[in-house]
């Protein structure tokens, strides 16, 4: 009978024993982890029966026997220093299985931004309240098992303080890697940027390696009055990874927020995105490309919340879709009652490469105020014939007029990023196949 | 150069050409002209490559090849080029990396070393003057958000890069003011060597009047009705395409009246 029930107790539920002795915490946070690892139980992974999860089913995710990462590895600088745009020299963060490693992040040219563990933030006299008020607020574990799974195994993860009126020069990139197979790890940011404040972050996914192993990453952001947040994302997970992730911003009163998430790698990925605006005159943009190969399945579930006048949200989500990749992109925005001069632009445009791939588009506008601005559309197409016949009247073959076509498409989002490197990266990595560079 | 014999095509089983025959040498300039719906631009597309026609009889020869065999980027970098009607827009692409693209897929082609950015850009420069072309558009994507007289003159700039053998501008005249027209023909002409040649598919003869051809010949009906000097492009602007009528089988200009 006591093996039946050893067995029947999978690898998070082991591991979260452990996790009590392996890193004490203040009794608030034990208490969030402790009902938030209730709520997976409850909750497990999400089913396809739920309408949020119809098109990108768990099942092989939940075969895995994945073990919770219990330290952060042991990468060296040399492993990592390369992962560093050259535009965030001296603002570097590392975070290794979930845990961020002071020794290989570099915070020189930090300004006067806060970035440290956020897990030794929680017990921090100077930065515990502001951790107690944001953390779990944004990101709800109540009625999702993969945020309740994350939540659940806070231990380290970054926590960064943007103070009033700091407008830090340098752009602060965190890197996250893997460096444990069949691990799992629970990435999780709280950024809190004050009154007036202005700066640039990314988070920078990456892989080491093409190892299996899982990533279940939130960020929790919140920009306040008449602060301004940049924030790129770029998810280059290894193929055969398993990647979850939410990023859940709330904006305050006038305050900018404009995010551009590019998901290339996992074998099984998704970005669950979503931005509150519940003060008047915020403005955010939430742009995205996915690029999924074969046998790749990529998700991206947004939700762009109007509740007061005067905000504007302006998305435009773009995917290519090749071999037997597989996409979904569902997209709502709502626009509650009394939320006038809402405006809100929504397009989702997807490629298809090949007759295989295949892509499920869901945009929704939900509008409860009469006196609005709003627009939505979603289109999914091929290689135009006519332009892929005038690139071969200039000498340029099918082959490689094809691939400028799919570099061109993928443009329109890589451009709205405003760090030339990563640019320059993902143009190369949507020229893979182009045998040349476009350099002009 | 070039010679069509007896070529009929057709889109979408429908014949549009009924046998076509021309013959094009270096340094000549032909012009063909027509009503509308009389098969000119589909000659032109023919001659590209387009997929959608289907040559159901006849041949060309381009350089004493059999051009009907070569794939359009082959022709392309044979040194044929076609300056469209309607420019195709290519969002995400700027246009002097479409150019330099094109240029080094050439070059590579005729077994020349390419051109890095830098080198380009100066060839870029030099060729852009030709059609008093503005720095800006070279970096925004290919026609896209370009005014139809930029659109033309972004045409002959990709001639003025690519130095085609054999340039077919079709309906280059269309939706341009007099001002862009006149700097679209001067582009043209500049271009004009003794080993190159070109035909001018136009409706109207105004074109003509800067571009000055050898030859004029005037399709009906996926024929050529008519044939002669430049005299005759006057001659139809002062008429009219009413009196060419559907010539006789051997596709010569039988029916024109005699003056």
């Amino acid at each position: 009978m006591v093996t039946e029930l050893v067995k029947s107790e999978n690898s998070y539920q082991t591991a979260f024993r452990t996790l009590r002795d392996l890193s004490p915490t203040a009794p608030w946070l034990e208490l969030v982890r402790g009902s938030a690892m209730d709520r997976f139980e409850q909750l497990g992974f999400p089913s396809v029966r739920e309408e949020d999860w119809k098109y990108t089913n768990l099942a092989p995710l939940e075969k895995e026997s994945f073990v919770p990462a219990i330290s952060g590895g042991e990468l060296a600088v040399a492993d990592v220093s390369r992962f560093a745009f050259r535009e965030t020299t001296g603002a570097h963060l590392v975070v290794v299985n979930g845990f961020l490693r002071e020794d290989l992040s570099v915070t020189t040219a930090l300004d006067s931004v806060v970035a440290i563990d956020l897990f030794s933030a929680a017990a921090d006299a100077r930065y515990n309240k502001i951790v107690r008020k944001y953390l779990a607020r944004n990101a709800s574990y109540h009625n999702n098992g993969v945020t309740a799974l994350n939540t659940a195994f806070l231990q380290s993860g970054v926590f960064v303080w943007i103070p009033k009126d700091v407008k830090p020069a340098t752009p602060l990139q965190i890197t996250y890697l893997v460096d444990a197979e069949y691990s799992a790890s629970f990435p999780r940011l709280l950024v809190v940027a004050e009154d007036n404040s202005s700066a640039t972050l990314i988070e920078n996914f990456a892989s080491i390696s093409d190892g299996r192993y899982f990533t279940n990453a939130i960020a929790e952001i919140v920009v306040k009055d008449g602060a301004q947040l940049e924030h790129y994302r770029l998810q280059r997970e290894s193929n055969r990874a398993f990647h979850m992730s939410r990023t859940s911003a709330e904006l305050w009163r006038a305050s900018r927020y404009y995010t551009t998430s590019i998901n290339v790698g996992g074998l099984l990925s998704r970005h669950d995105v979503s931005v509150v605006m519940d003060y008047e005159g915020a403005e955010t943009s939430v742009d995205g490309l996915y690029m999924v190969g074969s046998d790749q399945h990529s998700d991206t579930h947004s939700v762009i919340d109007h509740k007061q006048p005067h905000c504007t949200s302006h998305q435009l989500y773009k995917g290519i879709i090749d071999g037997n990749g597989r996409a979904v992109f569902n997209g709502k925005i709502f626009v509650r009652e009394g939320a006038q001069k809402t405006d809100a632009i929504q397009t989702n445009k997807n490629l298809l490469l090949s007759e295989r791939a295949r892509v499920d588009t869901k945009p929704q506008l939900e509008i409860y105020a009469d006196d609005v601005k709003c627009a939505h559309g979603a289109a999914v197409g091929q290689i135009d014939q006519e332009e892929l016949f005038y690139l071969e009247t200039r000498g340029i073959g099918p082959e490689l007029g094809r691939s400028l076509l799919t570099y061109g498409f993928a443009e329109e989002v890589i451009e709205k990023i405003k760090i030339e490197s990563i640019r320059s990266q993902l143009d190369e990595t949507a020229l893979r196949q182009l045998h040349t560079d476009l350099e002009a | 150069m070039l010679e069509i014999r007896n070529l009929h095509a057709a889109i979408d089983g429908k014949e549009i050409l009924k046998g076509i025959n021309l013959k094009v040498n270096k340094g000549e300039i032909h012009a063909i002209m027509g009503p509308n719906g009389s098969g000119k631009s589909t000659l032109a597309k023919v001659l590209a490559g387009h997929p959608q026609y289907e040559v159901t009889a006849g041949e060309i020869l381009y350089e004493g090849r059999n051009l009907l065999e070569m794939p359009p980027d082959e022709r392309a970098r044979e040194g044929l080029f076609m300056a469209f009607q309607y420019p195709i827009e290519v969002p995400g692409v700027s246009n002097a990396q479409f150019l330099r693209l094109a240029y080094n897929e050439k070059r590579k082609h005729l077994g020349e070393e390419e051109l890095d950015p830098l080198e380009f850009k100066d060839l870029l420069k030099q060729r852009a003057k030709v059609v008093e072309m503005e720095a800006s558009l070279m970096t925004r994507s290919v026609n896209e958000g370009f005014s139809g007289g930029e659109k033309k003159r972004n045409e002959i700039l990709q001639m003025a890069v690519l130095q085609p053998k054999l340039a077919i501008l079709d309906e280059t005249d269309s939706g341009l003011d007099i001002d862009a027209l006149r700097v679209v023909a001067s582009g043209v002409n500049q271009l004009l060597t003794p080993d190159n040649a070109i035909i001018v598919v136009t409706h109207y003869q105004r074109l003509l009047n800067y571009i000055v051809p050898d030859f004029v010949h005037v399709l009906s009906d996926g024929r050529i009705a008519r044939e002669g000097g430049k005299e005759l492009a006057l001659e139809l602007e002062a008429k009219g395409y009413d009196w060419i009528k559907t010539p006789d089988q051997n596709g010569k200009g039988a029916g024109a009246p005699a003056n």
